[in-house]
């Protein structure tokens, strides 16, 4: 089939490619971008490992095509340490480190990405709508009793240097 | 997996679209948020020849009050339903809704067009919408239909959108600013599609009859149906726990709810009775002051 000239600009560097529209947005990020931080579960939406941010909402890679991004701008999960922190980390990346919120970090930049909104969001979520933002997200090994923590430690840290 | 090999085309107008769906190969496929048809996809349990993007039809993507009914463009995603300040105030049944259906990185890309369009048999928005009594306007190069729900959702993933149709706008009739509203319903996990579910909108007189109700049914059968049976046991009623427990039986009893790897057939017929029982009383709850 035709291939198509993309031009897409991902965590800020505008990247150019030439595409089969068949290409998954997963893909395109990890072999085409070279960005392997962005993981591949299920391939049908319902894992959530491949979450990234398309025009600043977090969405399935997995369930679109790069054809689609063309003028789009992406953020993954290595996006985040523009926001760094003293270590290199995101506010979120250190308090999930802290928390033990992981243990093989196959579901991490999903979990990452998917959460990201929650930590700028206006209102002030509670642990019931942090379960909710989590339930995209499947992990097999850490539990998700250690993620919530670590969201809600990060939450309260951006909360109070909100308020200083 | 990988899907297989397909054209694809981006257009930026409807007539676009029309023309594109008239013109091109006949398993040409609309993709809007592509939150049902990628897993097809990428299964390979559909393989069309060319996709037709309709995301650049901003055109289609609005939710606006006309003379005091609904109109929602059909590439509307699900996430601007759900803040709708329109919805919430108007109706409010919708907005209920959408908030079960997927998770935020799939509500965020999901559209109601889509929903519709998709029909599948555990899928909420189409319920709503059944509740409400919508009616869907479709475009062709030949022309344009008004398809009320009842005649548009024809089997599981089947409705009555010919090839060549683009489903553009969901209309939905004013309520009564004082009705009451519920959307209940059971899930395994937050978020996965529903095993039983009933949106249920009603209105009372000043003595607390009810003077109009619907009771829409996810899981009775494989479109959305209406319980008729309860719907006239509640008419002209005051709503009680027994009066919503009797007619939540009668909507259960006429079910036909299939069985699945989650429950037998017994199970989702008395899961049917459990969410109806407590969406009609919710519902009955909300009525503000008549
Ligand atoms: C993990 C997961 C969980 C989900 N859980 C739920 C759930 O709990 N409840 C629920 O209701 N849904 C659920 N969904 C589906 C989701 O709601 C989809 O957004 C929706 O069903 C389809 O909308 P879409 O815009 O993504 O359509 P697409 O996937 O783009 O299209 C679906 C179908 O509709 C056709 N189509 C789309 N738009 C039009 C149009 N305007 N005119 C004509 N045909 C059109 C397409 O050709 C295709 O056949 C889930 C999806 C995933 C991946
Ligand atoms: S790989 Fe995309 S949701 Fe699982
Ligand atoms: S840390 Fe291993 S899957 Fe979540």
């Amino acid at each position: 089939m035709g291939m198509q000239r993309i031009s897409v600009n991902v965590n800020g560097a505008d990247v150019e490619a030439r595409v089969e529209p068949r290409l998954l947005l997963s893909d395109f990020i990890r072999h085409d971008a070279g960005l392997t931080g962005t993981h591949v579960g299920c391939e049908h939406g319902v894992c959530g490992a491949c979450t990234v941010e398309v025009d600043g909402a977090p969405a399935r890679s997995c369930l679109m095509f790069a054809v689609q991004v063309e003028g789009a701008v992406i953020r993954t999960v290595e996006g985040l340490t523009a926001s760094a922190g003293p270590e290199g980390w995101s506010v979120l990346q250190q308090s999930l480190h802290e928390h033990h919120g992981l243990q093989c970090g196959f579901c991490t930049p999903g979990i990452l990405m998917s959460l990201q909104p929650l930590l700028t969001a206006e209102e002030d979520p509670d642990e019931t709508q942090i379960r909710e933002a989590l339930a995209g997200n499947l992990c097999r090994c850490t539990g998700y009793e250690n993620i919530v923590n670590a969201v809600m430690a990060a939450l309260a840290q951006v909360r109070s240097s909100r308020a200083a | 997996m990988k899907p297989a090999s397909f054209d694809y085309l981006r257009v930026h107008s409807v007539e676009e679209a029309l023309t594109a769906l008239h013109d091109g190969p006949e398993d040409s496929k609309i993709i809007a948020g592509g939150q049902s048809l990628v897993p097809l996809l990428n299964f390979r349990l559909a393989e069309p020849a060319l996709l037709i993007d309709i995301n650049d039809l901003h055109e289609l993507s609005f939710v606006r009050r006309v003379g005091g009914a609904l109109r929602i463009g059909a590439l509307t995603r699900h996430s601007t339903l759900e803040k709708s300040a329109v919805v919430r105030d108007g109706w409010p049944l919708l907005q209920e809704a959408v908030r079960f259906v997927a998770h935020p990185q799939i509500r965020s890309r999901g559209t109601i067009g889509g929903s519709v369009a998709h029909a599948d048999s555990a899928a909420e928005l189409p319920v709503a919408l059944a509740a409400l009594d919508a009616e869907f306007v479709t475009r062709s190069v030949s022309g344009s239909r008004r398809i009320p729900w009842r005649d548009f959702f024809l089997g599981p993933m089947t409705t009555a959108l010919e090839p060549g149709e683009l489903l553009v706008e969901v209309r939905v009739p004013l309520l009564r600013k004082s009705h009451g509203h519920a959307f209940v319903e059971h899930t395994r996990r937050n978020g996965d599609f529903a095993l039983a579910g009933a949106g249920v909108v009603l209105d009372l007189n000043s003595d607390r009859r009810c003077s109009r109700i619907s009771v829409a049914l996810l899981g009775a059968a494989p479109t959305p149906v209406r319980a008729t049976d309860a719907e006239d046991c509640l008419l002209g009623a005051v709503i009680t726990e027994e009066r919503a427990a009797r007619a939540a039986k009668m909507a259960a009893e006429a079910g036909s709810p299939s069985g699945d790897l989650h429950g037998s057939v017994a199970y989702h017929r008395s899961l049917l009775e459990v969410v109806v029982r407590r969406a009609i009383l919710a519902a009955n709850l909300r009525v503000q002051e008549p």
